[in-house]
């Protein structure tokens, strides 16, 4: 038996009332279209229940869930390495990145600082996934308007990336490289320049996805003015990342945020984009593909020699206190607010994704548009349901 | 057709109706292995199919083998009569279509006097065909993408009737097999030696004509109708087992149809410049389906490489372009051939 | 922008792509397609993986002391140690007898394993190593429990581990043979 909530309850309502309303004004049916949980556009098990007049939306729902796996209840009775390993898995495109607000969240609990050396490599480590996150996000792209051949050049190019965080961590998808202190292992002879040749790989691309896709009369057509969000609108719904960025919001948690890794360090800039429409998202992210190559490139220049790992007892028990860390991750922002009781397992882990609060934009920002403009909006937003249902 | 022996009319339409089979299957399957197997491959650098025969090459038959023997569904809430008779008249217009195309001086199925008027009058029944399916289906989705395929096909029907009005005023004749030996016999400027083939004084409309095809066929970037990241296959989405393998090959079997319709009318058709081979030499009957089958090849590369690249259009987009600018530009292209042609 | 309009552009991207995949050595040799794609042909060719890719762990059963550490820290409870207690004898005569553990049962669940690694990192007497092998999928589920011969017999294509990068202070550790 299936119990139906007070909020589905009321969404029903609502939906009959739009109906009726719709009716008195036009005379014609709406039209319910179920889009997902199990479509081709939606990145996962997302469901948007639209109402539609002919191809016009006049109200669109997302209802999320469909893949819970209770990360939070989960982290109440796990260790923290444990833990570690099943965060990997919260956005799986840019593994890595989901473990370092964790691992820094424990780190300031326990009061270690891990060293320099390990700091320097988690930075690199930490770009990487974010490479290889948005390069998927630009051939995924190119998929969801309708070009079929983006994505291939997209996971071609990709692989050189994951080889390299393989042949670091022993995991393409799932590194699990991240510890209390410092990291795992160190480098393996060879990766620096390894992975600078695969930088260069990387800028390749952008530029060729830069010529197929961005110079498209009809990419173009299809993306500029669809999908606009005003710079208010994003941050009073909480957006982050390179959707808040494309509205033109100077936010960014890797400059404004110290937290332990090594961006203060390196030359780089912010890429913002006034239009805020679903061409900035989508050129913003490129622009940022190609930074990351020229900050791992110096990363790779310089990082320090020394140990990497600190001096941290064998069994972990952190200390009672509460700490919250944010970071800038390929898809936003995420935060874990790590409460310890002094326990082997924290007491209780709130984890903030970037993509929860980006999809809840989409009611709003879907009233309006074309039934081929939701997969527009809804790509370059660019969600990863693991990320929203955590 | 000019052979030693004679053949009562029974005998010839069954020659007929294999002959049909044969010029409707053989280039779908090359189309299908050639362009959708290996040319989107080796753009997306990979190889394609490699396992089934050598390089890949039986491929399609592992395919058909596979629709064959999967169980036929209906959808419960389907209009069961419409829905299995949608696929029938799809292909039924594409066979149609291949009956007025000659493939050489003798080898052609009917010499009708309004040949062309024909083809493009049949290309129009498909439409009929992919409404059925769409409203059939018992699927929202399928619903969409059929009204969206109806709103395009019929919008670009017009371009392609105007592009080819330029052509017909240059050849003066509405019978293809006239048109091909107007090209075939025909001087650029005095020049005879290379016949002359419409594209070089109706590129425009060779353009139109291109553009339209592409729309016809909902290629990429005109394929709304199946829209695959949205409406996962549109009007197909579902037909499975035999019924969508007639959907399958009828696509292809229609790009080669509109491939051949555009090598006849553009290219020269059958003809190969007069300095090689004399035209009404009875080599050419032999030689002319295979020069055929390289124009279209020629054409279908030019539809295929803009479907493999391009995103496509949003609706309203499409229509755009097809109401505000191709028809506009394909009525300046008749009057600018009717004018050059009295005037020379 | 310039001059050539994006669509066209988009065009030679295409073109150039398929050209680079056919003619990988240029033009003037005979196609190739098969070298200049980039996808390998499994099961014809392998792709070669790092040293530390987590594809099997092997077990060596001699460091095995049963401690069960790697059991208790595995997140999905798939490693099944049995072990019993047994009199050694004493090391030189005229001493104690010393308590051994012997394993009887060593079994990793490979349907249950999430491949995280805690196992091998925990293990205090280096008995657990990683292999990059990862051709062993089965038709049943139940034949994915290696028990101790499967896993010793894992051990034989444990690379060796790799030296590190300038500037390390890791020491490279070694495999037991």
């Amino acid at each position: 038996m299936v119990a139906i909530t007070e909020r589905q309850q009321l969404a029903y309502i609502a939906g009959q009332a739009a109906d009726a309303r719709l009716n008195l004004e036009l005379e014609t049916e709406g039209m319910t279209l179920n889009i997902g949980p199990q479509h081709p556009a939606t990145h996962g098990t997302l469901r948007i229940v639209a109402k539609l007049d002919g191809e016009k939306v006049i109200a669109a729902e997302p209802i999320m869930g469909y893949m819970h796996r209770g990360y939070e209840k989960l982290a109440e009775v796990r260790t923290y390495p444990q833990i570690t390993t099943l965060i990997n898995r919260i956005d799986w495109l840019g593994s890595f990145a989901n473990e370092v607000p964790f691992i820094l969240a424990a780190e300031r609990l326990m009061e270690i600082e891990a060293p320099p050396r390990a700091q320097w490599i988690r930075t690199i480590l930490f770009e990487l996934s974010r490479i290889a996150n948005i390069t998927l996000f630009l051939g995924d792209m190119g998929a969801q308007l309708g070009a079929v051949t983006p994505v291939f050049y997209a996971f071609r190019d990709r692989e050189f990336v994951l080889n390299q965080i393989e042949s670091a961590t022993g995991g393409r998808f799932h590194p699990n490289f991240d510890r209390i202190g410092g990291l795992k292992d160190d480098l393996p002879k060879g990766w620096i320049a390894e992975t600078k040749l695969a930088m260069a790989r990387i800028r390749d691309f952008c530029d060729q996805i830069d010529e197929l896709m961005f110079g498209n009369e009809i990419i173009g057509v299809r993306t500029r003015g669809v999908g606009v969000i005003p710079a208010e609108v994003g941050l009073s719904f909480g957006l982050s990342g390179a959707n808040i960025r494309a509205s033109g919001v100077d936010w960014d948690h890797r400059r404004d945020t110290p937290v332990g890794l090594a961006y203060d360090k390196l030359d780089w800039k912010v890429w913002t984009h006034p239009d805020g429409d679903s061409f900035a998202r989508m050129w913003v992210r490129l622009q940022e593909v190609r930074e990351s190559t020229k900050m791992v490139e110096q990363l790779l220049d310089g990082i320090p020699a020394g140990p990497i790992m600190a001096k941290v007892p064998r069994i972990i028990k952190v200390p009672e206190g509460e700490a919250f860390i944010v970071t800038e991750n390929p898809l936003g922002e995420m935060g874990y607010y790590v409460v310890s009781q002094g326990d082997l397992m924290p007491f209780r882990v709130k984890i903030r994704t970037a993509s929860f609060n980006n999809i809840s934009i989409t009611p709003w920002l879907l009233r309006g548009v074309f039934v081929p403009d939701i997969i527009t909006i809804l790509g370059s937003l660019y969600f990863i349901l693991g990320d929203i249902d955590v | 057709m000019t052979l030693a022996i004679q053949l009562s009319y029974w005998q010839q339409t069954v020659f007929r109706s294999l002959g049909i089979a044969a010029a409707v299957l053989l280039p779908a399957g090359t189309i299908v292995y050639v362009y959708l197997f290996k040319m989107m491959s080796f753009m997306q650098s990979r190889l394609g199919p490699m396992e089934a025969g050598p390089f890949g090459s039986m491929q399609l038959l592992a395919e058909v083998g596979k629709w064959l023997q999967k169980e036929d569904l209906i959808p419960a809430k389907a209009d069961k009569r419409v829905f299995m008779l949608a696929p029938v008249v799809v292909m039924l217009s594409t066979f149609l279509i291949y009956t007025v195309v000659p493939f050489g001086p003798d080898a052609w199925f009917t010499n009708l006097d309004t040949g062309i008027f024909l083809a493009l009058a049949l290309s129009s029944v498909s439409v009929i065909g992919t409404l059925m399916a769409g409203w059939a289906s018992a699927n929202k989705y399928s619903l969409l993408g059929g009204l969206r395929a109806a709103g395009q096909l019929i919008a670009y029907e017009l371009p392609l009737v105007l592009a080819v009005v330029g052509v017909v005023i240059q050849a003066g004749t509405l019978n293809l097999i006239g048109i091909v030996t107007a090209q075939g016999d025909g001087e650029i400027f005095g020049f005879g030696a290379l016949g002359n083939p419409y594209i070089i004084t109706q590129f425009i409309g060779f353009l139109i004509f291109l553009i339209a095809t592409q729309a016809e066929l909902t290629q990429a970037p005109f394929d709304m109708p199946i829209a695959e990241s949205e409406l996962i296959s549109g009007y197909m989405t579902e037909y499975s087992g035999f019924r969508f393998l007639l959907f399958f090959i009828g696509e292809f079997a229609t790009a080669g149809a509109f491939a051949a319709l555009a090598s006849v009318l553009f290219l020269g058709g059958w003809t190969i410049p007069p300095f090689i081979i004399d035209p009404q030499s009875n080599v050419m009957n032999v030689l002319g389906p295979l020069v055929m089958l390289a124009k279209m090849m020629l054409v279908l590369f030019l539809i295929f490489w803009f479907r493999f690249t391009y995103p496509r259009f949003r609706e309203d987009q499409l229509q755009q372009l097809a109401w505000k600018y191709l028809i506009p530009l394909s009525l300046v292209n008749i009057a600018a051939t009717a004018i050059l042609k009295v005037a020379f | 922008m310039g001059i050539v309009p994006g669509l066209i552009k988009g065009l030679g991207v295409t073109l150039k792509e398929a050209k680079r995949t056919v003619f990988p050595d240029g033009m003037m040799k005979p196609p190739s397609p098969a070298k200049g794609a980039a996808t390998v042909q499994y099961p014809h060719e392998k792709e070669e993986l790092a040293p530390r890719s987590r594809g099997v762990i092997a077990l060596k059963e001699e460091n095995c002391t049963s401690c069960m550490l790697c059991a208790r820290e595995c997140p999905d409870w798939c490693i099944y140690i049995e072990a019993h207690k047994y009199l050694a004898p004493p090391r030189k005569a005229g001493g104690k007898p010393r308590q051994r553990n012997e394993l009887d049962r060593f079994d990793i669940d490979f349907s249950l394993c999430m491949y995280c690694g805690i196992c091998v990192e925990v293990c205090p007497f280096d008995a657990l190593f990683w292999s990059p092998e990862y051709e062993y999928s089965e038709p049943r589920i139940a034949d994915l429990l290696h028990d101790k011969d499967r896993l010793a017999d894992w051990m034989t294509t444990v690379p060796d581990f790799e030296s590190y990068e300038a500037g390390s202070e890791q020491k490279v550790r070694k495999v037991p043979r």
